[in-house]
């Protein structure tokens, strides 16, 4: 039943009526969720979006090129950064500041790309990690870019609407992300997609098969950097405020926890680790709100640990997610789903 | 000239940290191939058990250091045997995630423990008292890890080339499987080099802690060294050491001549440059793979 007897049946977008049903149905979901909930609410929900953006660029890179980046947080950086400054210092407006900033870390991406040509492993690892250090560096010391200090994001207007509220600034960003995720979809789907899966598979074999790795390791590089940059972009106008201690090196591997958590060369999976992460990041700020747990955690950290240190738990819980996720579920949620899947399908068997 | 044979001096000095750090990542990477980003923060959780026994358990300082060290070596023990032994045939991204997952761990409990804020270390020798040589002023901590920096180095390369057990880590890291059987325990193997390789970290976090008390205070000289040992290329002991003795130089020429604001950017630049140039690192042979 999952054989494919057309190369369309191997292209297409949805694979069947019922995929387009659940799609249609999570359009529906999106749109009329500021009307439901609290205003918090929708603030998380901005926040996972943009964390859904990075990491589906993450993924293209990581998980389906093949490729490590431990400095997302620079090209992430590039993003808020060029939008900010591009909007305040040279009044462009939104709709292209966005694109050019983002063209910009493309731009970084590509020129980080050469490098990794002949890298691999943990040579790449430093190499980007260095890039991304470097980035936020440059950038906090040069007064034009408000150095310490940081800089304001300003006013969001597009055309002649004002997005000044959580809910306006939800529909854009809901909108670009669905957007970015389709045709994160759609280019794996395509020439450009299978080459960057063949280079993960077996970069030699698929240099002799006319793969030309120059060109499509690069182009991984630069896509990857374009939609870190505009969710960096994006990213200024949730915080409303810029400085470059936000992005630290942590923040790569958070980027890159929720790549492994929902699933390497998975887009749903990474929609589902972004949220699930962001999520648990939000609420893990004030550990001692969450009920029970809480509790019993404060009188832990008062006979054991300093209760000054306690929002110190949130790097044990994710870095035992990632120990524990490598371990047991290699794939992540996307791995989970899969074998959840298998086993309804057979299921007497 | 002064302030050159100056910055020479302190670059030494920090050169020699990131030269313990380069060596501990080493030994693994050597061994197991195992690129090891929570080197930094196993030496950071050993380096605050000293911090604790010696300031709330009020131990004389041979003896808590002495503990810290024997704590680091079992804690590279329980790591191995308990984590990466685990992980089935895990790719090199797997690997890298597993560490910095462990690192995450490690620099979460001790962050828990003792709180952000810096604390001050005791120590038998002043971090600021300092004697000159010629017209260089060398402070008494740096002289120190200068000397047990070179007296680890040596040992390590005289235990690696010469024991039995050098030998043997030799062998699995050639072929583990040909090694396994010729009978050599491919699985306390790996330990022992997380246990020697802890307790190196260990001896760096111990020799800068002086200086810097937090929870933080292990990520630089980690990335320092970590790039120390990518530029002598992963697997050459010698290697680390000169790139990390350079770095450290030519990181404070840098901070001294020409912008001291990008002093510590300037090492990822040289890195990057490197790679580029020769991609497996100074003082590797190219390893071709073959389809």
């Amino acid at each position: 039943m999952d054989m494919k007897r057309h190369y369309y049946e191997d292209v297409q977008l949805f694979t069947s009526g019922v995929i387009v049903f659940w799609f249609g149905a999570f359009i529906v979901f999106l749109a009329l969720f500021p009307f439901v909930v609290k205003n918090y609410y929708v603030y998380v929900a901005n926040y996972m979006a943009i964390n859904v953006i990075v990491v589906i660029g993450l993924n293209l890179l990581v998980g389906y090129t093949g490729q490590i980046s431990l400095g997302h947080a620079g090209f992430f950086a590039i993003g808020a950064y060029g939008t900010v400054v591009l909007m305040s210092k040279a009044s462009f407006p939104f709709i292209v500041a966005l694109p050019a900033a983002a063209l910009v870390a493309a731009l970084f991406g590509f020129l980080l790309g050469l490098p990794a040509l002949r890298l691999e492993g943990p040579y790449l690892a430093i190499a980007t990690l260095g890039f991304g250090l470097t980035i936020t560096q440059i950038i906090g010391r040069i007064e034009f870019f408000g150095g310490r200090q940081g800089l304001h994001t300003p006013e969001l207007t597009i055309g002649p609407w004002h997005l000044d509220t959580d809910i306006d600034f939800y529909y854009l960003l809901i909108t670009l992300t669905v957007l970015l995720a389709v045709a994160a979809r759609n280019l794996i789907k395509t020439r450009v997609g299978r080459a960057f899966i063949a280079i993960r598979d077996a970069d030699i074999a698929a240099e002799t098969m006319g793969v030309n790795l120059v060109m499509y390791k690069t182009l991984a590089f630069a896509v990857s950097a374009f939609y870190a940059g505009i969710a960096g972009g994006l990213y200024a106008f949730v915080l409303r405020f810029i400085e470059p201690e936000i992005f630290t090196l942590l923040m790569s591997i958070m980027f890159l926890a929720m790549v492994i958590v929902g699933g390497l060369g998975s887009i749903m999976g990474s929609i589902a680790g972004a949220c699930l992460l962001s999520w648990m990041d939000l609420q893990l700020r004030n550990i001692l709100s969450i009920p029970y747990v809480g509790l019993w955690l404060e009188a832990l950290s008062q006979s054991y640990f300093s209760i000054t240190g306690i929002s110190n738990i949130q790097y044990i819980v994710f870095g035992l997610i990632l120990v524990l996720i490598m371990l047991f579920e290699p794939l992540g949620i996307f791995g989970i789903w899969i074998r959840t899947k298998k086993y309804w399908k057979t299921w007497p068997f | 000239m002064l302030d050159f044979m100056q910055m020479i001096a302190s670059g030494i000095a920090v050169g020699s940290t990131y030269a313990l750090m380069g060596i501990a990542m080493v030994i693994i990477y050597k061994t197991s191939e195992v690129p090891n980003f929570a080197q930094g923060e196993m030496a950071l959780i050993s380096s605050f058990f000293a911090f604790m026994l010696l300031d709330q358990y009020g131990l004389p300082y041979h003896l808590a250091f002495a503990a810290a060290l024997i704590f680091s070596i079992l804690l590279g023990f329980f790591l191995e045997f308990s984590i990466l032994r685990r992980a089935k045939e895990p790719n090199v991204l797997g690997l890298i995630v597993i560490t910095i997952g462990i690192e995450m761990i490690l620099l979460g409990l001790v962050s828990w423990k003792f709180g952000a804020d810096p604390k001050s270390m005791p120590f038998p020798i002043s971090p600021w008292e300092s004697f000159a040589i010629g017209n260089v002023f060398v402070s008494q901590l740096e002289m120190l890890t200068l000397v047990v920096a070179l007296i680890i180095m040596v040992i390590l390369f005289v235990f690696l080339r010469y024991s039995k057990l050098g030998v043997a880590m030799k062998a699995t890291q050639q072929n583990h499987i040909a090694a396994r059987i010729m009978g050599i325990r491919t699985n306390r193997i790996m330990m022992i080099t997380w246990g020697i390789s802890s307790f190196v970290g260990c001896v760096a976090g111990l020799l800068i802690a002086p200086t810097t008390m937090q929870p933080f205070m292990m990520w630089d000289p980690l990335l320092k060294g970590f790039a120390a040992a990518v530029m002598g290329g992963m697997t050459s002991l010698p290697g680390a050491v000169v790139a990390a003795y350079l770095l450290g130089i030519i990181e404070n020429l840098f901070g001294g001549y020409v912008s001291i604001e990008f002093k510590s950017a300037v090492a990822f630049a040289i890195i990057v440059l490197v790679l580029c140039i020769k991609p497996s690192g100074l003082f590797a042979r190219h390893y071709i793979k073959k389809v």
